[in-house]
């Protein structure tokens, strides 16, 4: 980016000059050197990586010196039955956050839009543990998910015979992926209560006057004037499900076994193994799934936008 | 009639609240103040005997009170960092704003990449080595600010929106430069949308675990998310401990959140509703 604003700086003036008098645009008083700092930091520190980790994903590596092997990094991904659970276990944690928070998300903002008692404070309460440490928050749940701990006493207080949680290698990754949307939902909820305040009260108004239902009026009203929250709420949350990896780290990293690896998770563990062009090609994977994931999804929604 | 079943659904909805949001918080706060013996049973239950300064004093004296230096490391962090961020990002939205050019498109590209691209780790800890930053104070403030400026730059953006062109060229005609205009007039008119980005990325940051623990590793480095980590494994039957460290690290976004929640609850929905 760096290398494109300059040019523009020293010639800029001189190419816009045909269309306005040369005396008047002279210099801009917006001038493009104000984008040179973030974007040098910017590009160093961010674009650089990311371009580069395609390269070194084809190399062994040490970070001094670097061997081209070619796809081997990939052909190893995708041959070690270990990683492959992580591309599959990054796909089912994105999805079951992703969907549980936009329902639970919209459930709970319904409630917290109606006429009920201590609506602040309960507001307030579902928000807050968007605010808190996710590694305090997981070591916590850890302790609360023991299969003799809080929850299971709870839940066998009203005759649940609950599961191993974190021990289970069949619940490990469901289990964090619950305390995700624990942590997150109220996020996910203060956005759709935005977009449920934003809707003009006429409509209401007007459903009322023709005898709705509390159900038409969300099938009819609330559900598509809140169509922008709820896209909101479903990216942010599949680019954050995709990429999870500290409330993952804090609660099982990655076990029992291999079985609640996430890709990143498997990034950290091939770097801290000294294997950094696997690590690189496990960032490339991610990068791949995450765009192609994401950027149609943004295209599709802002497509549906202009034909409402 | 109507009021009664609200009032019973509020009721309700209360109880099932606070169950599932605030126990857990309790349940910590309740093992932050037992003795260790106490705690290690992990049941949620008032502390006998409250210990919970002592507990304070402990976990903060750990290991050569690398938590008071954590804390420290990790105020240094979040205060440059933001600093940093504020000045830079504003500078990109208000120019971006102001003036349509082709640019725009590439620089709303490179914004939507920020927010979307996960970063490449190792990559990223060979450029820091390269310029001799890697376990560098410095260089992970130089991360935070890359990885953070995305979200600063639409939240600027939008406010830059709603300040009139008028003021800027009338501070033109009066001969003022770009800089002067920029920091003079714009910049302090921007102060409600500067506390919104400055709370948000300071939970934001103050709560990195990942970036820390990538390009910042070593104990005489930690910052406060780590040491809880370090934590466990040292005391692993020392609970007492641990939860004292988890409370003390939630305490600086409880005391943000008690005073500014609303501010945050702006930031962080800006946007969402336009789409």
């Amino acid at each position: 980016m760096s290398t494109e604003v300059k040019p523009r700086q020293t010639v800029g003036p001189a190419v816009t000059a045909p269309a306005p008098p040369p005396a008047v645009r002279r210099k801009s008083p917006y001038p493009y050197w104000f984008c040179l700092p973030a974007a040098v930091i910017f590009f160093v520190f961010f674009v650089v990586p990311t371009f580069s980790s395609f390269f070194f994903s084809l190399t062994r590596w040490d970070l001094t010196t670097w061997e081209f092997i070619g796809l081997d990094n990939y052909v190893n991904f995708f041959q070690e039955s270990a990683l492959l659970t992580s591309l599959k276990n990054t796909l089912i944690y994105a999805v079951v956050t992703c969907g549980l928070k936009v329902v639970l998300g919209m459930l709970l903002a319904l409630l917290l839009t109606s006429q009920i008692i201590a609506r602040g404070f309960l507001r307030s309460v579902v928000f807050f543990p968007v605010l808190v440490s996710t590694i305090g928050v997981g070591l916590t749940f850890q302790v609360l998910m023991d299969p003799s701990g809080l929850i299971n006493d709870g839940l066998a207080l009203v005759g649940i015979n609950g599961p191993a949680w974190l021990v289970d290698p069949k619940t490990a990754l469901l289990s964090v992926a619950l305390v995700d949307v624990w942590k997150g939902v109220g996020l996910a909820t203060v956005i759709f209560i935005a977009g449920i305040v934003s809707i003009p009260r006429e409509y209401f108004e007007a459903a009322a006057v023709d005898g709705a239902s509390a159900f038409q009026r969300f099938r009819r009203i609330i559900l598509p004037l809140s169509r922008p929250a709820t896209t909101t709420v479903i990216i942010l949350a599949l680019i954050g499900g995709l990429r999870s990896f500290d409330l993952i780290w804090a609660m099982t990293r990655g076990g029992p076994g291999f079985t609640s690896d996430v890709i990143a998770s498997v990034i950290y563990k091939q770097y801290q193994a000294g294997f950094y062009g696997l690590s690189t090609a496990g960032n490339v994977v991610l990068f791949i799934l995450v765009t192609a994931i994401v950027f149609p999804l943004f295209r599709y929604f802002a497509r549906q936008e202009v034909d409402l | 009639m109507r009021t009664k079943t609200h009032l019973w659904l509020g009721i309700l909805g209360i109880v099932l609240f606070v169950i599932v949001f605030l126990v857990p918080f309790a349940f910590i706060l309740f093992t932050a103040a037992k003795t260790q013996t106490e705690a290690g049973e992990l049941q949620f239950s008032l502390p006998t005997t409250w210990a919970l300064l002592q507990n304070f004093r402990d976990a903060l004296a750990a290991r050569d009170y690398m938590l008071v230096i954590a804390f420290i490391n990790s105020t240094i962090l979040t205060v440059v960092s933001i600093t940093i961020l504020v000045v830079l990002s504003a500078m990109v939205a208000y120019v971006v704003q102001r003036r349509q050019s082709r640019w725009n498109g590439v620089i709303n590209f490179l914004v939507l990449c920020g927010l979307i691209i996960p970063p490449a780790v190792v990559p990223t800890v060979w450029v820091l080595q390269s310029l001799g930053l890697f376990k560098t104070l410095g260089g992970l403030i130089f991360i935070e600010v890359a990885f953070g400026l995305s979200f600063c730059i639409l939240l600027f953006r939008a406010f830059v929106a709603t300040i009139p062109r008028d003021l800027d060229e009338a501070a033109i005609i009066d001969g003022a430069g770009p800089v002067r205009v920029f920091f003079k007039v714009i910049f302090p008119l921007l102060k409600s949308v500067i506390v919104t980005v400055v709370i948000v990325q300071s939970v934001v940051i103050f709560n990195d675990f990942a970036n820390p623990l990538y390009f910042l590793p070593g104990d005489e480095n930690a910052t406060v998310q780590l040491t809880v980590f370090n934590f466990q494994s040292q005391f692993s039957t020392q609970y007492n401990l641990l939860f004292a460290d988890i409370l003390l690290i939630t305490i600086p976004p409880l005391l943000l959140f008690l005073f500014l929640n609303r501010r945050i609850v702006e930031g962080m929905t800006a946007g969402a509703v336009k789409g």
